[in-house]
């Protein structure tokens, strides 16, 4: 909330002057460290997937991952609530390193909010389930409290109409936007999104990035893979651009748009933004 | 003609064939509710994060699933009960009724478990990815999110499980269970060999008359249950 302000602010002057790394923290005030991955590798079988990756994400930052098919952004987003393992490395959670298996991985999943390409919605159940499973089983709410939430949520979100249906009668875009709400109802201190738009029909991807635009100006610490640049422009703090599993660059949004620095981010900006 | 239908219907009189009938479908309920709770927990630990619980459940699927059922009913009577006597009932037939039922339960549970597992399957793995997501524990994911939508998409090969342990059931006659129908055929022929021919056709159409509604109702729920996506 108390970012509101400074999202909206262009300090165009103050970022290009600056190096890469301070750029991001010039747009707003951000918090303590919450995410952080220091020395990160991750193979799968030959391919090298994920090569020494560092990475630092801010409370209340939105970092925005882009990249060509196959650079290990998708997996660097899934490893951070450990849904791929790693070969070697850390990942903490706002100071906890994140455990291997067991309850103490179940809790802290529990915090990092997860947003699927594929929606994921659990299909036996309504929406209004889908987003209440959660705190009931894990946050231990009562079932009206839960609900309570929920119906904020969907509303927040633009479904509440649909509480009742189960996820295949939605469209789409509603089924994503059901999936932030599961997702927001435990509380989470960050949010991951796995190419949230990519499975969606064109006219169904602004009614979500809108959600997640909002959320962002909320305050919301968020990582994004995407390949919205309109959303990247519009609300991430920070792109980092991966190529081979190597974090190449990373840069506020406008400058890395308008100036990147690496021959590959050029490449790639080239073959996306020229049609 | 009339003489011989005499005859026929005298079968049922001088016999208890549904009484027979009533105990196939005695060992067929308790076996199957049995192996269906050993199945599921089999089923379970075959798709569990732990390595040891795995190998435990594969094992045994291994074992049972390939062992002749004949084998596991006379096990039960020549070396759990004579041999290490355990007993399952105070009652002398009482007994060797349990002794099938557990034994038919040991067996089919194998099979509920690959069919159990056929319907895990049919959840995409993203449901199990979602759930671990949100925290929920290995067993939670389980109980709240894969075997709901398992059990709807395994209720075809749950069925064919059912039907197979339905007419599996005649092998308790191996396991001295004397008043079910293979026993009650074979008394049937001693005794009235000249209604060789109507006696097979009675236990023949018998089983068909049970098994056919069992058919129809599976694929009934089946489509009913089908989750939607």
């Amino acid at each position: 909330m108390d970012h509101e302000a400074t999202t909206d602010e262009p300090q165009p002057d103050s970022v290009t002057d600056a190096p890469a790394s301070a750029t991001a923290t010039a747009t707003r005030e951000l918090g303590e460290p919450l995410v952080e991955l220091s020395g990160v590798n991750k193979h799968f079988g030959a391919l090298h997937v994920l090569r020494d990756i560092d990475l630092t994400v801010r409370k209340g930052e939105v970092l925005v991952v882009i990249g060509p098919s196959g650079s290990g952004k998708s997996t660097l987003c899934r490893a951070i609530n450990r849904l791929e393992t790693i070969d070697d490395g850390t990942i903490t959670i706002d100071g906890q390193p994140m455990p291997a298996e067991g309850k103490g991985l179940a809790r802290l999943r529990a915090d990092v909010g997860m947003v699927f390409q594929s929606f994921n919605l659990f299909a036996h159940k309504t929406v209004l389930d889908n987003v209440t499973l959660g705190p009931r089983k894990v946050r231990g709410l009562s079932k009206k409290a839960a609900e309570d939430q929920a119906r904020t949520l969907l509303d927040r979100v633009g479904v509440g109409n649909q509480a009742h249906k189960m996820p295949a009668q939605l469209s789409g875009g509603q089924q994503q936007r059901v999936a932030i709400a599961r997702a927001l109802a435990m509380n989470p201190k960050v949010m991951l999104f796995d190419e949230p738009t990519s499975a969606l029909d064109p006219e169904m991807v602004n009614e979500v990035l809108d959600v997640m635009v909002a959320l962002a100006r909320e305050g919301m610490t968020m990582i994004v893979v995407t390949h919205e640049m309109g959303f990247a422009r519009k609300a991430a703090d920070r792109v980092v651009f991966m190529a081979d599993g190597l974090l190449v660059e990373q840069a506020h949004p406008e400058e890395f748009f308008t100036a990147p620095k690496s021959d590959r981010a050029r490449d790639f900006l080239s073959k996306i933004l020229t049609h | 003609m009339d003489d011989y239908l005499a005859g026929f219907t005298e079968l049922f009189s001088r016999y208890d064939v549904v009484g027979a009938f009533w105990v196939n479908i005695q060992l067929t309920f308790w076996a199957g509710l049995i192996a269906l709770a050993v199945g599921t927990l089999l089923a379970l630990m075959r798709i569990s994060p732990v390595a040891s619980l795995r190998l435990t459940g594969t094992s045994y699927v291994t074992i049972f699933r390939n062992t002749p059922l004949t084998i596991i009913i006379t096990f039960m009577v020549l070396v759990v009960w004579t041999q290490l006597t355990v007993t399952l009932a105070p009652d002398f037939n009482a007994n060797f009724f349990w002794l099938a039922v557990v034994g038919l339960a040991v067996y089919h549970a194998a099979f509920v478990c690959e069919a159990i597992r056929s319907g895990v399957n049919t959840v995409p793995v993203g449901q199990a990815e979602a759930a671990r997501a949100i925290g929920l524990p290995f067993l939670a994911a389980a109980r709240l999110v894969i075997l709901p939508q398992a059990f709807r998409g395994s209720v075809a090969p749950l069925g064919n499980t059912l039907i197979a342990l339905l007419k599996n059931s005649t092998v308790a006659a191996a396991g001295s269970v004397a008043t079910e129908t293979a026993s009650t055929m074979k008394v049937m022929i001693e005794f009235s060999p000249n209604h060789l021919y109507a006696i097979f056709f009675i236990f023949a159409m018998g089983y068909v008359i049970l098994v056919i509604p069992i058919g129809l109702a599976t694929t009934w729920l089946s489509d009913r249950l089908a989750v939607k996506r």
